[in-house]
C-alpha cells in the first residue's frame, strides 16, 4: 500500500506512452521537454522511490531541523528529543500553509503562522487555538503532519512515501559499498555538511545533470577551457587524463543497479598492477589553489602522515550517483533539485572533516571552489544549449549508444555490476531503464 | 602551451586568512566620519575599476590588483569563515590570473556568447586604515548583465581595501582586497562566470 491511495495522483501519461519513448540505446526528447512527464516524475519518482534529502550532520542535535523538498513537496526533516529523525510534509493539515519557513534551525514544535495550529517536531498535532470550536468527533491525533518513511546509510538520509519500497540498503545495492568507500577515505573522521554550498541554476531539465554525472566522454570537449588553463601546470594535473584517448586508460564507468552509477577516476591514481591510489598522488595532481605552498609546509612541519592529510584535501576522484537526485562527486555532495521541466538547481554542499588540522579543511574549501568556478559553468551552458536543441520536434532522439552493441566491451561481475570503458554511455542507458521501471508502475 | 605569467602568488597562508578577517570586520563594522574628499577619491578609484570591468578590459583590471591581493565572493551573505566555508570565488592573485586566462581561452561555453555588463555604484563610504597607506571603501552595487538573450540584475555591496602609493593618485592606487557580498549569495544563481 502506498501512502497516497489509488487515484490521488492525477496523471495522464500511460505506461505504454512512456515505453514508446525509451529504447535500449536512446530516449525521446519529450523526456526532457514534456511538462506532463515532468509532473509525473515530481509526484511519482521524487516521492515513491528513495529520495536523498540531507546529511545527518546538517541536524546534529536534538530538535535541529532542515527544510527541503521531495519533488515539489516541501518537507521538514527534524530530529526529535530522542534524536529520532522524522520527515514530514511541510503543510498544515488545516488549510495547507507551510508550517516552517526557515531553511534550518532548532525547534521543539512548529506553529503554523496562518491559524496557529501547532505540531511537535515528530509531527503530532499538539495544539489548536480555541478547541471548543470543533465538534467532539475532532481528534488531534487524526491531523498530524503527513509522514514519510526515513532511512539512512552512512549519514546520507533518504525518504520515500512508498511504504512498500524495499529497504534503503536493498535499493542502494552495490552503491552502498561505494558510499562507504567515500566516507571511509577519512579514517577516524566524520564528514560534515556545515560549510555552505554552491547553488547553481540552469535552464534545462534535471536529467541533463544526471546524464552528465557519469559521462567520461564530455570532459575533453566541454572542459577544454579548464584543461587548457590547467595544462599550463604540466600534463599530469587533475582531469588532464581525460583529454586524449581516455578509453585507453584505466578509468571505468559502472552500472551499479537501480539507476545508480559510478565514474571511477581512482584507477588513474594507482600504479600499474595495484588497486589503491598511491599515497600523495591526489595532492600531486591537484591544480594549485590558494595556500597550496604555505599550508603544505605547515602540514608537513606540524603533523605526521602529511601525505595522507594532503590527499584528504583533494576530491575523492569518484562520481558516485544515487538515482535520482544525489551525486557524490569529489568531496562534495551534490543534490539535483528540479524546479520546472526546463529549470534545475544543482546544490553542491561542501564538506569538512572532523578530527583533522584546520589547514586541511582550509585547503579542502579552496579545492571545492575549483570545479564550480572553472568546470561546472561550461557543463551547465551545454545543458542549456541541449535544452534549446531539444525544442526541435522533428529531431526526436537523444542517443546513449556509445559502447552499445559491441560484444565484449562490458563486463558483468558477481554482484550484477556492469563495467565499461570510461566514455561509454552505459550509465545513461542503465538509469533510464530504472526511470522507466519506476514510472510505468507509478501509483 | 604558454606557462602562467609571473608574478605568481604562493604567499597565501594562515596570516592571510587573519588579515582577511580583520579587513572584513573593519568593512562590516564601522560607520566612518564623513570625509568628502576621501570619498570622492575612492569613488574615482571604484568608477575606474567598474569601467574597466564593464568594458571587458580584464587585463587592465588585473593590473589594479596587488601581488598579495584577494578577490572574494563568499557564499555566506555575511562573509563567514572561509577556512571552513566554501566561497563562490576565493581568488588570490595567482588564481585571479588563472581566472582571466580561463575567460580568455575562448573555450568557456558559459561565456559564448560573452556577457555584457553595466554596474551602478553608490552609497560610497571611505575611511583611512590604521596604517595610513590603506583606504577602506564600502559601496552598494547594481550589476545589470545581458547574455544569450536574457538579462538580469545582481545586487550587493563591495568591500574594497585600497593600497595607496606615496603621493597617491587615482591611477597609482591598487586594490589589495575586494570582497563581493551578493545579496543572495546563499541562494541559487544561473551562470556566475562574470567578474564582479
Amino acid at each position: 500500500m502506498t501512502l497516497t491511495g489509488e487515484g490521488v495522483l492525477p496523471h495522464r501519461v500511460s505506461a505504454d506512452r512512456l515505453r514508446s519513448l525509451v529504447r535500449e540505446d536512446r530516449v525521446h526528447r519529450l523526456l526532457y521537454t514534456d511538462p506532463s512527464i515532468f509532473e509525473l516524475e515530481m509526484d511519482c519518482l521524487f516521492g515513491h522511490t528513495w529520495i536523498y534529502l540531507c546529511h545527518e550532520s546538517q541536524l546534529p542535535n536534538p530538535h535541529d531541523f532542515v527544510t527541503t523538498r521531495m519533488g515539489h513537496r516541501p518537507v521538514i526533516v527534524s530530529r526529535d528529543k530522542r534524536s529520532e529523525i522524522h520527515v514530514m510534509m511541510n503543510r498544515c493539515s488545516h488549510r495547507a500553509a507551510t508550517v516552517c519557513r526557515s531553511a534550518s534551525g532548532n525547534a521543539k514544535s512548529f506553529q503554523c503562522p496562518y491559524h496557529g495550529w501547532t505540531f511537535r517536531n515528530d509531527g503530532e498535532l499538539t495544539g489548536v487555538p480555541w478547541p471548543d470550536g470543533y465538534a467532539p468527533s475532532f481528534k488531534k491525533s487524526d491531523w498530524g503532519l503527513t509522514q514519510a518513511r526515513v532511512e539512512s546509510h552512512r549519514g546520507f538520509l533518504f525518504a520515500t512515501l512508498n511504504h512498500d519500497a524495499p529497504s534503503l540498503l536493498d535499493h542502494l545495492g552495490p552503491a552502498a559499498t561505494f558510499m562507504s568507500q567515500w566516507v571511509d577515505r577519512h579514517p577516524g573522521s566524520d564528514v560534515v555538511l556545515q560549510s555552505g554550498a554552491n547553488r547553481m541554476v540552469y535552464q534545462g531539465n534535471w536529467k541533463l545533470a544526471y546524464d552528465n554525472s557519469a559521462d567520461g566522454y564530455h570532459p575533453a570537449f566541454s572542459h577544454r577551457s579548464l584543461l587548457k588553463m590547467a595544462g599550463r601546470e604540466g600534463e599530469s594535473k587533475d582531469m588532464v587524463y581525460f583529454g586524449t584517448s581516455p578509453d585507453e586508460g584505466p578509468m571505468t564507468v559502472q552500472d551499479l543497479g537501480n539507476g545508480h552509477t559510478l565514474l571511477d577516476q581512482r584507477p588513474a591514481y594507482c600504479a600499474p598492477g595495484t588497486t589503491s591510489p598511491e599515497r600523495g598522488s591526489f595532492w600531486a595532481q591537484q591544480r594549485v589553489g590558494p595556500g597550496r605552498e604555505r599550508l603544505e609546509a605547515v602540514i608537513r612541519e606540524k603533523y605526521d602522515d602529511a601525505d595522507v592529510l594532503l590527499d584528504l584535501t583533494v576530491g575523492s576522484q569518484m562520481n558516485l550517483n544515487i538515482f535520482p537526485n544525489l551525486l557524490i562527486i569529489g568531496n562534495q555532495v551534490q543534490v539535483i533539485e528540479p524546479l520546472a521541466v526546463d529549470k534545475t538547481q544543482l546544490t553542491w554542499w561542501s564538506t569538512t572533516l572532523t578530527g583533522v588540522p584546520p589547514e586541511v579543511n582550509a585547503l579542502r574549501m579552496r579545492h571545492q571552489e575549483d570545479f564550480p568556478s572553472f568546470g561546472e559553468p561550461d557543463d551547465q551552458a551545454n545543458f542549456e544549449e541541449a535544452q534549446r536543441g531539444l525544442a526541435i520536434p522533428e529531431v526526436e532522439w537523444v542517443l546513449f549508444n556509445r559502447g552499445f552493441g559491441i560484444p565484449g566491451r562490458q563486463t558483468l561481475d558477481a554482484d550484477g555490476v556492469q563495467t565499461a570503458p570510461v566514455t561509454d554511455e552505459l550509465p545513461m542507458r542503465s538509469y533510464i531503464a530504472e526511470w522507466l521501471r519506476q514510472l510505468e508502475c507509478a501509483p | 602551451m604558454t606557462s602562467r605569467p609571473t608574478p605568481t602568488s604562493a604567499h597565501w597562508d594562515l596570516d592571510s586568512y587573519e588579515r582577511l578577517a580583520r579587513d572584513v570586520a573593519s568593512l562590516r563594522g564601522r560607520t566612518p566620519e564623513p570625509d568628502t574628499a576621501l570619498r570622492a577619491f575612492a569613488e574615482s578609484v571604484l568608477y575606474r575599476e567598474a569601467r574597466l570591468l564593464d568594458d571587458g578590459d580584464l587585463e587592465s583590471w588585473l593590473s589594479l590588483m596587488t601581488a598579495d591581493s584577494l578577490y572574494w565572493i563568499p557564499s555566506n551573505p555575511t562573509g563567514g569563515d572561509p577556512m571552513n566555508e566554501v566561497s563562490l570565488a576565493f581568488d588570490d592573485h595567482r588564481r585571479l590570473i588563472d581566472r582571466v586566462y580561463w575567460l580568455r581561452t575562448g573555450l568557456v561555453s558559459a561565456q559564448l556568447p560573452p556577457s555584457r555588463t553595466r554596474r551602478l555604484i553608490s552609497n560610497v563610504e571611505a575611511w583611512i586604515g590604521p596604517d595610513d597607506t590603506t583606504v577602506y571603501v564600502r559601496s552598494n552595487f547594481l550589476l545589470h548583465e545581458f547574455r544569450a538573450g536574457r538579462q538580469r540584475i545582481l545586487s550587493g555591496w563591495y568591500g574594497h581595501v585600497l593600497t595607496l602609493a606615496p603621493n597617491p593618485t587615482v591611477d597609482s592606487t591598487l586594490i589589495r582586497t575586494k570582497v563581493i557580498f551578493l545579496t543572495d549569495s546563499d541562494h541559487g544563481h544561473d551562470n556566475l562566470t562574470i567578474v564582479f
